[in-house]
């Protein structure tokens, strides 16, 4: 493998993982409720903000990240509670509106608490590269990559072994039967923007060193983590992280080797060419439709 | 018919009331800077008429418009500015391409479904938006573009007056034709394809050509729109053909109220007015804006018009009210039916 090309997907993969989460938070979102969260990219940015300003005010990482993960689903939760339960029943496409509502009213709070200029996070470990296969990779990289990791494995154990998570696949597949197993379908609701926040607000603070943070990096963030999770499959927790690396890997590579002002471009249009072959994404099957 | 009924029809008395309130326009509009602000809620006004033929009658989500939008503006304004051509002819050419590339993209784009359609033609509206952010020899990029003025048999129309009197009775048209094509067949077809695609293929309606039609219909509603809007401007940026855009345009039409088309034109005239009055809330109008968008989506989730006429109207339709303009709460365009 050149060094140039272990380089490109190096990138491509820790942009990648980042990607995944946000994308797993909209599939973990969608599958309990049906409704895009349009605010999920928000979720990032709270995520990234309160950490940052919660290690200015002098308590180490160690301790603002959790306390920052912890401000963020409870920003999910208040989303939820606030904006979408008393909306149940509305046309979808009300829910998005609502959802975008919320994540505007979102980055105009960032800009009165914080403000709109970028911010760092200092590195977890240190800032010294390290040579691997040819490539240069700063040790950020690796935590961005190896927590996605973790976290993924988290989320495998939590929805195929634990009570809590097979209750939300429940859900999922149909609210009416598992509400007459006896699942609170109300607390399965609550439980998925508290866990989609709390994925968006680890993808944000992870990647706040490398890529910086500021009041509206939700914007795109939200947008390629949408992309990746249709990319993937809507709703499909392996297809998530699938369109999400592999979302990340491509712009990497258009952008090493055919132009970086149109990295983009290529992820958009390579999207849509897989959509009109496989109209429900890599992972997905196509949806029976009631009639 | 007698008269006091048709006048309570949409095609009728709601026109006339629409070019009423046109006409009696610029006795409330006190100065230029109104002026403006009522062009832009006419011309955005227009793209939403379009766009909620597709949202609201055939029930098909598009995030994307502003992307039609955007080359309408950029389409006559680079062929008139650069190439010298007469600004109509650059505008009608802009707005033939446009609904060429919507009925060719259509067909594929349209077979998705739901959220997928959704994410197609954002992706869609994105790709326009970067490749115009990027062409900058073409374009000027992120800096803009400067617009000859609207000349045509020897006039130049400068001005917001002008420009209102020429805005405002484009709107009257463009509602004109969009109501008149709801109660035809075609429109018809639009809603039965709506309610239910596999019933309404049964009943003989060519759902896909029917989709692909009133894609391309809104398409071209927004270029007009565009193209408009770079000649009255006189420069454009990419941010007209930003996602952020073509949500706007989206919120707009579901905001009035999806499938009325009066509802399209209340939506765009607020939310265009709304940023302008926010302003006096200084660093807070991002919260309030986004705190009005949730609580009239949570409070009134068929939208404003339907909504308030449903109070007036004490919850019943009235005789000679079109089953369409009295059901306006139909299902979510990206409704999925989910277990």
């Amino acid at each position: 493998m050149s060094a140039e090309l272990a380089q490109y997907l190096a990138t491509g993969l820790t942009v990648g993982a980042v990607y995944a989460l946000v994308a797993l938070g909209f599939s973990i979102v969608y599958n309990a409720s049906g409704v895009i969260n349009f605010a999920q990219g928000e979720f990032v940015m709270i995520g990234g903000m309160s950490a940052v300003s919660i290690a200015a005010s002098g308590l180490p990482l160690a301790a603002a990240i959790p306390l920052a993960v912890a401000a963020t689903t409870l920003a999910g939760l208040a989303l939820e509670k606030l904006a979408v339960e008393p909306a149940r029943g509305a046309p979808v496409v009300t829910l998005i509106i609502i959802t975008i509502g919320a994540s505007i009213f979102l980055r105009g709070l960032a800009t009165i608490v914080w403000d709109k200029k970028l911010h760092a996070l200092p590195p977890f470990t240190g800032d010294r590269p390290i040579e691997f296969l040819g490539a240069t990779v700063v040790p950020q990289s690796l935590w961005v990559i190896g927590a996605t990791a973790v976290i993924v494995v988290a989320l495998w154990w939590f929805f195929g072994r634990t009570r809590r998570g097979k209750a939300m696949l429940a859900t999922s597949h149909n609210r009416l039967a598992a509400a007459l197993v006896g699942i609170n379908v109300r607390h399965v609701l609550a439980l998925a923007f508290a866990l989609a926040a709390a994925l968006g607000a680890l993808a944000g603070i992870l990647t706040a060193p490398i890529t910086l943070t500021s009041y509206d990096i939700g914007v795109m963030l939200g947008l390629k983590g949408f992309a990746a999770a249709i990319l993937g499959g809507l709703g499909s927790g392996p297809g998530a992280v699938a369109g999400g690396l592999l979302l990340g890997v491509l712009e990497s590579l258009s952008a090493g080797y055919v132009s970086s002002a149109y990295k983009d471009v290529i992820a958009f249009v390579i999207l849509l060419a897989v959509l009109f072959v496989r109209p429900g994404g890599l992972a997905g099957v196509a949806a029976a439709e009631r009639v | 018919m007698p008269l006091r009924d048709r006048l309570a029809t949409p095609r009728i008395g709601g026109l006339a009331a629409l070019a009423a309130v046109v006409a009696v326009g610029p006795l409330l509009l006190p100065n230029s800077y109104f002026y403006d602000v009522a062009i832009l809620a006419a011309l955005n006004a227009i793209v939403c008429v379009g766009l909620n033929l597709l949202i609201g009658y055939a029930g098909q989500i598009s995030l994307g418009h502003a992307g039609f939008f955007g080359l309408g503006a950029y389409g006559s304004a680079i062929l008139a500015s650069t190439f010298g051509w007469p600004p109509l002819a650059a505008m009608a050419v802009a707005v033939a391409a446009v609904a060429a590339l919507a009925y060719l993209i259509g067909r594929p784009i349209l077979r998705l479904r739901g959220h997928y359609l959704a994410m197609a033609t954002l992706g869609f509206g994105i790709i326009i938006s970067l490749v115009v952010t990027n062409e900058d020899r073409l374009t000027g990029g992120p800096d803009g573009f400067t617009v000859v003025p609207l000349t045509a048999f020897g006039f130049a129309l400068q001005g917001e007056r002008a420009w209102y009197w020429v805005v405002g009775v484009l709107l009257v048209a463009a509602v004109w034709l969009a109501l008149n094509l709801i109660d035809s067949p075609t429109g018809r077809a639009l809603r039965a394809l709506h309610g239910s695609e596999v019933a309404a293929e049964v009943a003989g309606v060519d759902a896909a050509r029917h989709k692909v039609l009133v894609f391309a219909i809104s398409a071209v509603f927004a270029a007009v729109a565009g193209g408009l809007n770079a000649y009255y401007a006189g420069f454009i940026t990419p941010s007209k053909v930003s996602f952020l855009h073509s949500i706007e345009l989206v919120t707009m039409v579901v905001f009035g109220g999806m499938a009325s088309t009066f509802g399209a034109v209340f939506g765009a005239a607020v939310l265009t007015a709304l940023p302008q009055l926010l302003t006096v809330f200084k660093d807070y109008e991002m919260v309030v804006l986004g705190a009005v968008m949730m609580s009239t989506m949570i409070f009134m989730p068929k939208g404003l018009v339907p909504t308030l006429a449903a109070l007036v109207g004490g919850g019943k339709g009235r005789a000679g009210v079109p089953a369409a303009e009295r059901r306006p709460g139909a299902p979510g365009a990206a409704a999925e039916p989910r277990g």
